[in-house]
C-alpha cells in the first residue's frame, strides 16, 4: 500500500497540512532573511521574469501598476487576494492599481526557492506566508523611498509614501513607485524592516474584493481545462478501476479508424496508475473512443474487496488491545469504574471524494531535453518534481506553470495527473498533451477522505459531571499511505485533529482539544484499508469533530444538563474557545423555547477557534430543514473579513453536503458512486442560511478555509436530536430515518 | 461542416450530430468559458442559452440544434461583463474558484429571461446547478440584486 505513495515523500504533498510546520520552518531557517526580504538572486537575464522588478515580490511598471507575485495556489479560498493585500499594506502601493502573477515553480528553483512554500493546503495560505510577504512589502517600500530620496538628494527618512506616491515632507515635493521603480531595482535590498501593526492597516484586514473576479464573470478565465496550445492533442483516461490492479492489454485496432484518433497509450506511472489513455483531436473524441477501447485487466489483490471488509476491519480495530494514544490524562479506567452513569456511543463515518467541480487535468509538452506542464495544482513545487520523475529530465529542465484551480479542497496536492500527462505526452514528442479525466475517472480515483469509526464511552459522577472519557477511533491514517515519513515511531497524529493533548506533538498544537477532562483518553487504531486517503477540506477534524460534539451532548442529556452548560463548565482554561461558543450560542438563540431544534459544535483547529450553532426542524414526513446556522471564528488576525465570511459558508456546504448525502463505497474492489447522479452535492434550495461572526481576537493568525467545516455537521446532528429526539450516528444521513 | 448561430454570429463546426454542444462550443469554437463538470446534466457547469432558454449543454447533441436556433454562451451574455447577473456577482464577490460560476450565471439569467421577479422558491426549483465552494448564499443575493439592477436600468430608460 505504502509503496503507491512512496514517490510523493521527496515533494510538497508535505505541506499539505501543519504537521508539516516542522519542515516549514527547518526550510526557511536555512534560507534566512534572504527569503524573507526577496534580497537572493536576482532573475537570470533569460528568465522571462521582468528584471525591473523591486524584488522578488513585487514588480511595478511606470504607469504605477503594481503586480505582486504569489506563490500559494488559488482554489477559491482568496489567498492570493489576502496575500496581495498583506504585501500591499506594507508596500503603501495604490490597490486600485494592484494585479497579480504566479511566478513558475521553475523560477523558484532558479531563485533559490526565493518564494518559499508553494503548497497551498491545511488553511496555511496566508497565515504559513505572512510574515516573509509582509517583509517583501516592506522592504520593496523601503527601496522605493531610497529611489526617491537619491533622486532629489534627500534624506530617505524624510521621504513618505501612501497610495504609490512619494512625498518629500519639507519640500512637498511628490513622484510615484512608477517613477523610480527602475532605479530601485537597483538598490540593495534591506535587510532589516518594521512591519506594521494590524491595529494600524488599511488595506489588509479590510473586506475588499478579490482580484480575481473579473474574468471568472465573463467565461475569460483560463482554467487548467482550458488550456489550449498549438497543435494540441487531447488525451482521456481509464486507470484500472480497482486499487492495485493492472492494465493487461487493449485492442487499439478497434477505435484505430474512429474520428480524430491519434493512438492509444498506456500509462504507468510511479504514483502508482496503471491504465490506458487515448489521444486524439479533441477530448471528446478522444472519450468517446475510450469508451468503445476494449480492455483487460488484472484486477489484482483487491479484486473482492467491498465495503463489508472494510467495515469489519474498522470494528475490529474499536475494541482492539493496542492503539497509538493521542491525548490522555488522569486515570479513565478508574474513572468508569467508580462512575455512577457510563454512556457508551458507535460513531461512523464514510469514504468520500473531494469532486471539485473541474476534473483532474494537465497538459504537458515533451521533448527529449524539456519537459513543460500547464495545471491546477495546489503544490507547483510538488507538480514539478512530478514533472521532472515522470520525465527523468532534471528539475531545471522541467517547468510547471500554474492556473487558477476549479476547486481543490485537498485533492490537487496529488500530483497523478500531472505523472500521468507527461507519460502521454511522452508517446507524442514535441506535441503538447491535455489530458482531461472524466468526472466517473475523478470519481472512482480519488484521494479519498477515510472512512473511519469511534467507540465513544463517557462517564458521569452522580452530580452529573463528566469524569471520563475515552474515545477510540479506528480507521485509515492518511500519512500511512501518503507520506509514512510523518507517521512518529508509527503513529499518525494529524489523525487526532481537534482533540489531541496540547504539547504532545508541536505540529499539532494548532488543533488541540478544547475542553479539560479530568481522565481522559483518545487513541487511534490504525486500520488501513486498500483505498488512497486523501487531505480532503478539514481532514481528521471533520469526523472527530462529529464523534466529540455529538457525544459530549449524549453526555449532557444523560447528566440532564444543559448542553452549552455542559460544555461551558469543561472549557474554563479554554477562553478563545469558551468565547466563539458562547456568541453562537447567544445569537442562535440557544434556550429558546420556539419548537425550533437547536445544536451546538465547538473546535479548535488550523489554529483558529470555530463554533456553530444549527437551527433545524423535521416534519412529519421526516424531511430535514436546516433554517439558520451561526458560525463564529476567531482567527486571531483577520486579514479580509468578507472573504472569511465566504469561506465559513462555503464550508458549511461542503460539509452539511457531506454529512447529508456523500458516501463512496466498494463493491469488488472498484468505487460504485461515479457521478453527481449517485453522488450527489447540496443545491442552492438545501443550504441552510449561514450567519457569520468573525471575532478576531489578535495576536495571532489562524487558518480559516477549514477550521468552520468541522463544527458544520455535528451542529446539525445535536439540533436534530434537540428536535426530534433521534441521534443519528452514522453518515450519510440520506436514507436514515430522521424521527425517532 | 454544421452552421450554428452562436452569441449572434453565424459559426461552422467540423464535428459529427452526436457530439455535444458543450464540446463543439469548447473545442470547435474555443468558447472555455462554457464548462464539463460531469458530462450527465447533474450540475450545471455547462449552462448555455437557447432562443433564452437555459439547458445543460453537455447531454445537447448537435442534432438538436440548427442554423436558426440561437446559442447563447457566457461569452456573449454581454460584450463587457454588464449584464445585470453579471454587475451584481461582481458587486457582491460572489464566484470563489469561479468554475461553476459560467454556467450559474447563465441559469440565473435564463431564469430571469423567464421569471424577471423570482423569488426565493424560484430560485430553490430553478436553479439547481452544483458549486462545491458553496457560493450559494452569495448566488441568492445575487439573483436579488440583479432584479434590482434590470428594474433600476429600465426605470432609467423609461
Amino acid at each position: 500500500m505504502n509503496k503507491l505513495f512512496e514517490s510523493s515523500k521527496a515533494d510538497g504533498l508535505q505541506g499539505a497540512l501543519n504537521v508539516s510546520r516542522r519542515g516549514f520552518l527547518v526550510t526557511t531557517s536555512t534560507l534566512g532573511a534572504g527569503l524573507a526580504l526577496g534580497m537572493t538572486t536576482r532573475p537570470a537575464a533569460s528568465s522571462s521574469m521582468p528584471l525591473d522588478e523591486v524584488n522578488a515580490w513585487v514588480h511595478i511598471a511606470t504607469d504605477d501598476t503594481v503586480t505582486i507575485r504569489i506563490a500559494r495556489s488559488e482554489m477559491g479560498q482568496g489567498t492570493l487576494t489576502g496575500l496581495a493585500q498583506l504585501v500591499a499594506e506594507e508596500l503603501d502601493c495604490d490597490w486600485d492599481k494592484v494585479t497579480y502573477e504566479f511566478p513558475t515553480p521553475g523560477q523558484n528553483v532558479a531563485r533559490e526557492r526565493v518564494w518559499g512554500d508553494y503548497s497551498t493546503g491545511g488553511s496555511r495560505g496566508l497565515r504559513a506566508s505572512q510574515q516573509y510577504v509582509r517583509e517583501g512589502g516592506a522592504a520593496a517600500k523601503m527601496m522605493l523611498l531610497q529611489a526617491a530620496a537619491d533622486q532629489w538628494g534627500v534624506a530617505a527618512s524624510t521621504c513618505s509614501a501612501i497610495d504609490s506616491v512619494i512625498t518629500h515632507g519639507p519640500s512637498g515635493r511628490t513622484t510615484t513607485y512608477g517613477a523610480v521603480a527602475a532605479n530601485a531595482a537597483a538598490l540593495p535590498v534591506p535587510t532589516k524592516v518594521t512591519l506594521r501593526d494590524p491595529a494600524d492597516w488599511h488595506i489588509a484586514g479590510k473586506p475588499l474584493k478579490r482580484l480575481d473576479t473579473a474574468d471568472k464573470l465573463t467565461g475569460k478565465l483560463v482554467y487548467g481545462a482550458d488550456i489550449n496550445l498549438p497543435n494540441m492533442l487531447c488525451a482521456s483516461i481509464m486507470d484500472c478501476p480497482v486499487m492495485g490492479g493492472k492494465l493487461v492489454s487493449f485492442n487499439e485496432s478497434a477505435i484505430s479508424a474512429m474520428p480524430g484518433v491519434k493512438g492509444a497509450v498506456a500509462v504507468v506511472t510511479d504514483e502508482g496508475t496503471d491504465g490506458v489513455a487515448v489521444v486524439a483531436d479533441t477530448w471528446w473524441q478522444a472519450q468517446s473512443a475510450l469508451q468503445k477501447l476494449p480492455i483487460k485487466w488484472d484486477l489484482g489483490p483487491n479484486a473482492n474487496y467491498d465495503d463489508a471488509t472494510l467495515t469489519a476491519m474498522l470494528e475490529e480495530g474499536l475494541s482492539a488491545d493496542e492503539a497509538f494514544v493521542g491525548n490522555w490524562g488522569g486515570d479513565v479506567e478508574a474513572a468508569f469504574a467508580s462512575a455512577e452513569t457510563t454512556v457508551e456511543s458507535v460513531y461512523k463515518c464514510p469514504s468520500q471524494n473531494h469532486a471539485p467541480m473541474e476534473p483532474m487535468n494537465a497538459t504537458a509538452l515533451f521533448t527529449k531535453d524539456r519537459c513543460e506542464v500547464w495545471c491546477p495544482t495546489q503544490n507547483g513545487e510538488a507538480a514539478l518534481a512530478a514533472a521532472s520523475a515522470a520525465s527523468g529530465l532534471p528539475l531545471n529542465q522541467c517547468e510547471v506553470y500554474k492556473t487558477i484551480l476549479g476547486g481543490g479542497f485537498g485533492r490537487r496536492g496529488a500530483g497523478d495527473y500531472v505523472h500521468q500527462a507527461v507519460k502521454i505526452a511522452m508517446a507524442f514528442p514535441g506535441t503538447p498533451i491535455k489530458l482531461q479525466w472524466s468526472r466517473e475517472e475523478d470519481q472512482k480515483h480519488g484521494f479519498f477522505h477515510p472512512s473511519t469509526m469511534a467507540k465513544m464511552r463517557g462517564t458521569l459522577d452522580a452530580d452529573g459531571n463528566l469524569t471520563g472519557l475515552h474515545m477510540r477511533i479506528s480507521g485509515q491514517s492518511i500519512l500511512a499511505g501518503l507520506m509514512p515519513h510523518a507517521l512518529v515511531e508509527g503513529a499518525d497524529y494529524l489523525q487526532f485533529q481537534g482533540v489531541i493533548k496540547a504539547g504532545l506533538n508541536p505540529a499539532m498544537d494548532d488543533h488541540s482539544i478544547c475542553y479539560d477532562i479530568p481522565n481522559v483518553l483518545v487513541d487511534h487504531a490504525m486500520r488501513n484499508p486498500p483505498i488512497r486517503p486523501g487531505f480532503w477540506r478539514g481532514v481528521n477534524v471533520n469526523q472527530n469533530t462529529i464523534y466529540m460534539e455529538c457525544f459530549l451532548e449524549e453526555m449532557a442529556h444523560a447528566a440532564g444538563r444543559d448542553p452549552l452548560e455542559f460544555r461551558l463548565a469543561l472549557m474554563k482554561n479554554q477562553p478563545k474557545s469558551a468565547a466563539v461558543l458562547k456568541a453562537v450560542a447567544e445569537q442562535g438563540g440557544w434556550g429558546k423555547d420556539d419548537g425550533i431544534g437547536r445544536g451546538l459544535a465547538v473546535l479548535h483547529s488550523f489554529g483558529s477557534y470555530v463554533a456553530a450553532c444549527a437551527e433545524v426542524t423535521v416534519d412529519e414526513g421526516g424531511n430535514l430543514n436546516m433554517h439558520r446556522i451561526v458560525a463564529a471564528t476567531d482567527c486571531g488576525i483577520a486579514v479580509n473579513p468578507q472573504q472569511i465570511e465566504a469561506q465559513v459558508q462555503g464550508s458549511f456546504v461542503y460539509g452539511l453536503s457531506a454529512a447529508l448525502y456523500s458516501e463512496n463505497t466498494l463493491k469488488n474492489g472498484e468505487i460504485q458512486e461515479d457521478n453527481f447522479h449517485t453522488y450527489p452535492s447540496m443545491k442552492i434550495a438545501s443550504m441552510p442560511k449561514v450567519e457569520v461572526i468573525v471575532m478576531p481576537s489578535g495576536g495571532f493568525y489562524g487558518g480559516v478555509g477549514e477550521p468552520t467545516i468541522g463544527v458544520a455537521a455535528p451542529a446539525v446532528l445535536n439540533a436534530i436530536f434537540a428536535a426530534t429526539g433521534k441521534r443519528v450516528r452514522q453518515l450519510p444521513m440520506r436514507d436514515q430515518s430522521l424521527r425517532a | 461542416m454544421k452552421t450554428l448561430n452562436v452569441n449572434g454570429e453565424p459559426v461552422e463546426v467540423d464535428a459529427d450530430d452526436t457530439t455535444p454542444l458543450l464540446w463543439a462550443l469548447r473545442e470547435q469554437l474555443g468558447l472555455t468559458g462554457t464548462k464539463y463538470g460531469c458530462g450527465i446534466a447533474q450540475c450545471g457547469s455547462c449552462t448555455v442559452h437557447l432562443d433564452g432558454v437555459a439547458v445543460r449543454s453537455c447531454v445537447m447533441p448537435l442534432a438538436a440544434v440548427n442554423e436558426n436556433t440561437k446559442i447563447t454562451t457566457i461569452e456573449g451574455l454581454s460584450d463587457d461583463g454588464s449584464h445585470p447577473v453579471q454587475q451584481a456577482w461582481a458587486e457582491l464577490d460572489v464566484p470563489q474558484c469561479g468554475y461553476c460560476q459560467p454556467g450559474m450565471i447563465m441559469a440565473v439569467a435564463g431564469m430571469l429571461n423567464a421569471t424577471p421577479d423570482a423569488d426565493d422558491a424560484q430560485i430553490d426549483s430553478q436553479i439547481t446547478n452544483i458549486c462545491r465552494c458553496g457560493t450559494f448564499q452569495r448566488v441568492r443575493e445575487g439573483v436579488h440584486l440583479a432584479k434590482e439592477i434590470t428594474l433600476k436600468s429600465k426605470g432609467e430608460m423609461a
